[in-house]
């Protein structure tokens, strides 16, 4: 789950990391309110879940009010594209103004969990400001890694080593000690699988000040995390991938036409495979999880159909923890109730499949079934309308 | 003699009382797993399928000389029970859970490191599907029919593509010795290279089916133990041609997030250490097939 980059600088303000002052603005005499408490000039910033936010004019200088009011007017209510934001864009609904900085020199910083240790680690360089990306591409010997064991956290004399390693001096090694341990326990104590301040500034008086700040937190922890999840902001998310976790599916809307209703995780991204192979693209991933009902089965195919491309529907079931016909129960009544006006391709095998089968089979419903992956992923690909059979 | 469960496995299911502990418990038992018991904090002295259930793991245990525990455990209280069952002299663990806060997990691999190698718990998944010895028995979610005695390995991290492999191989006539689902999370309790080892060593077991997908470190791991210390034959297969980078697909640690962690290049570097890589989902049978030095039948 990401949150807003003034909600990451408050939870981390609040754990000691140093940041500008600022206020959040919903409205252009909102923002020009803040400007005048904060005091010209300022940075306003849109508020979205991605990065790259600069490049794409989401984020401006402004040393007059009007300049201010001009920004966030045209600003507020927009689609901002990012090139991480997809296509689509993501809705800027607030913005953070914030006291414009003095930089000398940008740090990058970041916190995440590393999968070979299975631990916390820490990556920093004195070379920052651009994306983690392009700097392990262009200039990876600046980048710094360091791992935290658990059972002693982040000890104070590894805080100083990586601070005299990026090349700091003077009163910013202390200031850099405390916003390292500061971030280290925003992560751990509030389950979050990322931490990143980027830039982390040198102010021309030689101080450290957070200029960006992302944090993601793991949608698992968040039963114990109420204050974080409180956070979540359902204007950044596609509403059919939010509609769909709320019934237990796991949606991610894509580029092809050809709709996906599969359980499990691997054999969905394994049929999303044949199915490229067989030469078209799925139109979305979807998992229905362990133990669907047939109710589960007919909100997949809603969820599904809200994807104009769509132009098929493919339905493989390898059922373990699931039931056959239980799955078949649902693609019948999802048939009956939602007004199928477009192929769908079944594919059903493990437990109950001779019950599914007959389920299928007895049901009045033109559902072409399918043996095999291999032949269900050819005959979803074949049954699209615009398919010349090939 | 297949690896993680044999003939000797004496198997407790932490959560036996709850409707889906009860439902897998019942299928272990009428297909001949050897089930000796169950733990239901607060249900002891009661009996569920014929089984007595404990109010601790150590109880279970002491009383029924259990070694190896199926955990239907809710993901909040899930590294506990994990926990407990290490505690409790447990070797062999199986968590099914889907949705483990990740700290948890930091937590329990440190815990697990307490004990020394004569008695440390293997853990396998959590969010997997579990593991079966075909003809043996099995802990876990997995539909049992669909195996096949036989002398390949398969391990994977997504349970459904395992059953997918294991109906492909039976197709073929090839059986499995052991199937082991090592979960879908970013930390697991044990890694492709730490069931390899297992199968390398294991006299029953011929060669190996392995089902990796994208996120994570732990194909390359393998590939390197592939290359550099197996005998066996390994076919591989590695799902998420198709997935864009940076969107998790389904499992938490199905999520491309650095160099090496994508569909494609973790295929060129299986095939670099020497793998034999199926080309598409449908044809890891035949793959198996070919590694085993079989003609391709279908």
């Amino acid at each position: 789950m990401d949150i807003h980059e003034h909600q990451a600088k408050d939870i981390l303000a609040k754990f000691g990391v140093p940041v500008p002052r600022g206020g959040l603005a919903y409205s252009p005499e909102q923002a020009a309110y803040q400007a005048r408490e904060i005091g010209l000039p300022v940075v306003i910033k849109a508020q979205i879940h991605s990065g790259g936010r600069g490049e794409a004019g989401g984020v401006k200088f402004c040393r007059t009010e009007d300049e201010v009011r001009e920004f966030a007017a045209g600003i507020l209510g927009r689609q901002l594209v990012t090139k991480q934001s997809g296509p689509a864009g993501k809705g800027v609904y607030r913005l953070w103004v914030e006291a414009a900085t003095d930089i000398a020199q940008e740090i990058y910083l970041g916190f995440v969990l590393d999968r070979k240790s299975e631990r916390i680690m820490i990556v920093a360089s004195g070379a920052g400001g651009m994306e983690i990306e392009e700097l392990a591409e262009k200039d990876p010997d600046s980048l710094v890694r360091m791992i935290v064991d658990p059972a002693t956290g982040l000890c104070d004399f590894e805080a100083r080593e990586l601070a005299f390693r990026l090349g700091l001096t003077g009163n910013q090694i202390g200031q850099m000690i405390n916003t390292l341990r500061a971030c280290y326990r925003a992560y751990r104590d509030l389950d979050a699988t990322m931490v990143e301040i980027n830039p982390l500034a040198i102010t021309g008086s030689g101080d450290l000040v957070a200029l960006d700040a992302k944090m993601s937190f793991d949608t698992n922890a968040m039963f114990r995390r109420p204050e974080v999840a409180a956070l979540r902001d359902l204007s950044q998310e596609d509403p059919r991938e939010a509609m769909a976790a709320g019934s237990g599916l796991s949606y991610i809307g894509l580029d092809g036409d050809i709709g996906c209703i599969i359980n499990g995780a691997g054999l969905a991204m394994a049929t999303m495979d044949m199915i490229k192979l067989a030469g078209a693209e799925p139109a979305n991933f979807l998992d229905i999880g362990g133990g669907a009902s047939a109710e589960r089965v007919v909100t997949a195919f809603r969820t599904v159909l809200t994807d104009p491309n769509v132009s098929v529907i493919l339905v493989n079931i390898f059922a373990g923890i699931n039931r056959c016909d239980w799955i078949a129960a649902g693609v019948v009544q999802a048939y009956k109730e939602v007004g199928m006006t477009i192929p769908v391709v079944v594919r059903l095998a493990g437990t109950n499949v001779d019950e599914g089968r007959r389920i299928l089979e007895s049901a009045d419903v033109p559902i072409i079934t399918a043996g095999t992956l291999a032949e269900a992923a050819e005959a979803a690909v074949n049954a699209r309308p615009n398919s010349a059979a090939a | 003699m297949a690896i993680l469960i044999t003939p000797e496995t004496k198997i407790i299911v932490q959560g036996i009382s709850g409707r889906i502990g009860q439902f897998h418990a019942q299928e272990m038992i009428e297909t001949g797993t050897n089930v000796v018991g169950g733990v239901t904090p607060g249900r002891g002295g009661t009996t569920v399928l014929g089984k007595p259930v404990f109010n601790t793991v150590r109880e279970a245990v002491e009383a029924t000389g259990a070694d190896a525990s199926l955990m239907f455990v809710p993901p909040p209280v899930a590294a506990d029970a994990m926990m407990e069952a290490a505690d409790a002299g447990i070797r062999v663990a199986v968590s099914v859970a889907d949705g483990i806060p990740a700290q948890d997990m930091m937590k329990v691999k440190r815990f697990l490191r307490r004990y020394k190698a004569d008695r440390k718990m293997r853990l396998i998944g959590p969010n997997c599907a579990g593991v079966i010895s075909p003809g043996i028995g099995f802990m876990g979610i997995m539909p049992p029919h669909i195996y096949m005695p036989g002398r390949v390995g398969i391990v994977g991290r997504s349970g459904t593509l395992g059953y997918e492999a294991a109906s492909q191989m039976k197709e073929l006539g090839i059986g499995v010795s052991t199937s082991v689902g090592i979960g879908g999370d970013p930390i697991n309790g044990s890694s492709f290279k730490d069931i390899l080892e297992l199968f390398e060593n294991d006299p029953d077991t011929d060669a190996v089916m392995m089902i990796g997908e994208i996120g994570g470190p732990q194909e390359a791991e393998a590939a390197e133990y592939i290359r550099d210390h197996m005998t066996k034959p390994v076919a591989a297969y590695i799902a998420g041609l198709s997935a864009p980078k940076g969107r998790k697909m389904g499992h938490a640690g199905a999520i491309i997030s650095a160099f090496g962690e994508s569909a494609q290049e973790k295929v060129v570097i299986l095939q670099e250490a020497g793998i034999k890589v199926a080309p598409n989902p449908s044809s890891m049978g035949v793959t198996v097939a070919e590694i085993l030095g079989k003609k391709a039948a279908a």
